[in-house]
């Protein structure tokens, strides 16, 4: 039996605009016991008169050291009518403390001493969790290689742009790339359209490969892929998913 | 009570029934599983419940819905903390599958089509709490949400209610699951907030 996952005190430390409706908030967390990338925690907020509502996030990095300890990420979107992420988005000091819990979730996880090719397919926000992989991938110095296919509704709605344009660039064997479901960029090739068999296969690896495909966004979105995948002939025991249900 | 966060107003508070701790209600009915979703022909497809003797009980899709009938409607508690009230589900409780049944097992592990597996102590399967549910909202279970039969034990969280479940072993010993070995708690009991180990 491991210890009890309790509630640790997380101070706002920054906060970094990542669309109109997304913010990747980094919170400083002095006794912070670590996580693999792909986990998620709780985030705990209580009103003056003791009423609490809780919500999970997944970990949007690495963590990292700070003046104070050590630093975690979470990029919350904001849920239309949602009670904790407009909190956390549009009212959440900085400097202020919230509650966490975690890390949480020991499936959806990848391990940066796996060496097997990795598929990422996010769709929407769902692509936090695996940026976390990407990113933790660069940190270890893996060369396992990535490929990561990000499906959104339009360019000004793509979580960490820049660094991806970045990452494609320099991190050695990580291949990025994009379905819009609604609005193209200027100059893109083809018209926007759900994901569907040939994004996956021109962008996924070859199912003797024996890759770890990691797929997490919308349920719908989330049955599509995991299907196509395993309609390739994919492994259902290496397509690990994820699917985000209303966490307002 | 925990720290208070400056400005957090939270929902109105809500005269309903009390939910358990740390949830909150949809409307909606979302999906937790780990992998894609198995599609199981209901030609093939059959329920097995195991005993510690190996003894082997099994019914094909037209025996199952053979026999006895029940339509529970229930409130239902995920432990990524959506709750969702009043469902409206039809399938055989297993104090029916169990009957007859000769067995000095104290624990069960259901298992999937597809690879799951979950554990609850046999005694919670029993005394009218617990069905194999084929039928949701008055239509055939989708496969996403577990279809064509799911474990339906709605007192505890609900990854103990097994999606396209294939059969139940009864053992002696006590068999952790696919997320109680994940982190999460071994039993469930979402009134208790038993969401992870060691809670």
């Amino acid at each position: 039996m491991t210890a009890p996952l309790r509630w640790r005190v997380a101070r706002l430390v920054q906060r970094r605009v990542e669309t109109p409706t997304a913010q990747t908030l980094v919170l400083e967390v002095p006794d912070w016991p670590g996580h693999l990338p792909g986990q998620h925690v709780d985030v705990r907020l209580t009103a003056e008169d003791g009423y609490q509502a809780a919500r999970s996030y997944s970990l949007a990095a690495p963590v990292a050291d700070g003046p104070g300890g050590a630093r975690i990420e979470l990029t919350v979107q904001r849920v239309p009518d949602g009670e904790v992420s407009p909190y956390l988005i549009d009212v959440y000091p900085e400097g202020e403390p919230v509650e966490v819990r975690g890390p949480v979730g020991g499936w959806f996880v990848w391990r940066p001493e796996e060496i097997a090719p990795v598929l990422l397919v996010g769709g929407g926000s769902g692509v936090v969790p695996l940026m976390a992989m990407v990113r933790a991938r660069r940190a270890a110095g893996s060369r396992a290689p990535f490929r990561l296919l990000y499906s959104v509704r339009t360019p000004a709605d793509v979580l960490y742009a820049d660094e991806l344009r970045r990452r494609a660039r320099d991190d050695f064997g990580l291949d990025v790339a994009y379905v819009y479901t609604r609005e193209a960029p200027e100059g893109w090739r083809g018209e926007p359209h759900r994901i569907g068999l040939a994004d996956v296969n021109s962008h996924g690896w070859p199912p003797d490969l024996e890759p770890l495909c990691y797929v997490c966004g919308p349920t719908g979105f989330v049955e599509t892929v995991a299907d196509l995948l395993v309609g390739l002939g994919h492994q259902t025991r290496r397509v690990k998913t994820e699917r985000f249900g209303p966490t307002g | 009570m925990g720290i208070v966060s400056p400005g957090f107003q939270g929902r109105p508070r809500s005269a309903e029934p009390a939910l358990p701790p740390g949830q909150y209600l949809t409307e909606d009915f979302p999906v937790l599983s780990a992998g894609p979703t198995p599609k199981v022909p209901l030609e093939t497809w059959e329920f097995v419940i195991s005993t510690e003797t190996d003894a082997e009980f099994r019914w094909s899709w037209d025996e199952l819905m053979a026999l006895p009938q029940e339509t529970p409607t229930m409130d239902i508690h995920c432990v990524t903390r959506w709750s969702k009230r009043d469902t409206d589900w039809q399938g055989v409780s297993l104090d029916v599958l169990l009957d007859g049944i000769d067995t000095a097992a104290h624990y069960a592990q259901a298992h999937s089509y597809g690879g799951y597996t979950t554990n609850l102590p046999l005694a919670d399967l029993r005394g009218g709490r617990a069905w194999v549910a084929h039928t949701y909202d008055g239509g055939p279970l989708p496969a996403e949400h577990g279809g064509p039969a799911r474990l339906l034990v709605p007192h505890l969280y609900f990854w103990k209610s097994a999606k396209w479940v294939r059969g139940i072993r009864l053992t002696t010993t006590d068999q952790p699951g696919f997320w109680e070995t994940a982190g999460y708690h071994d039993y469930g009991d979402p009134w208790r907030e038993q969401r992870y180990q060691g809670d």
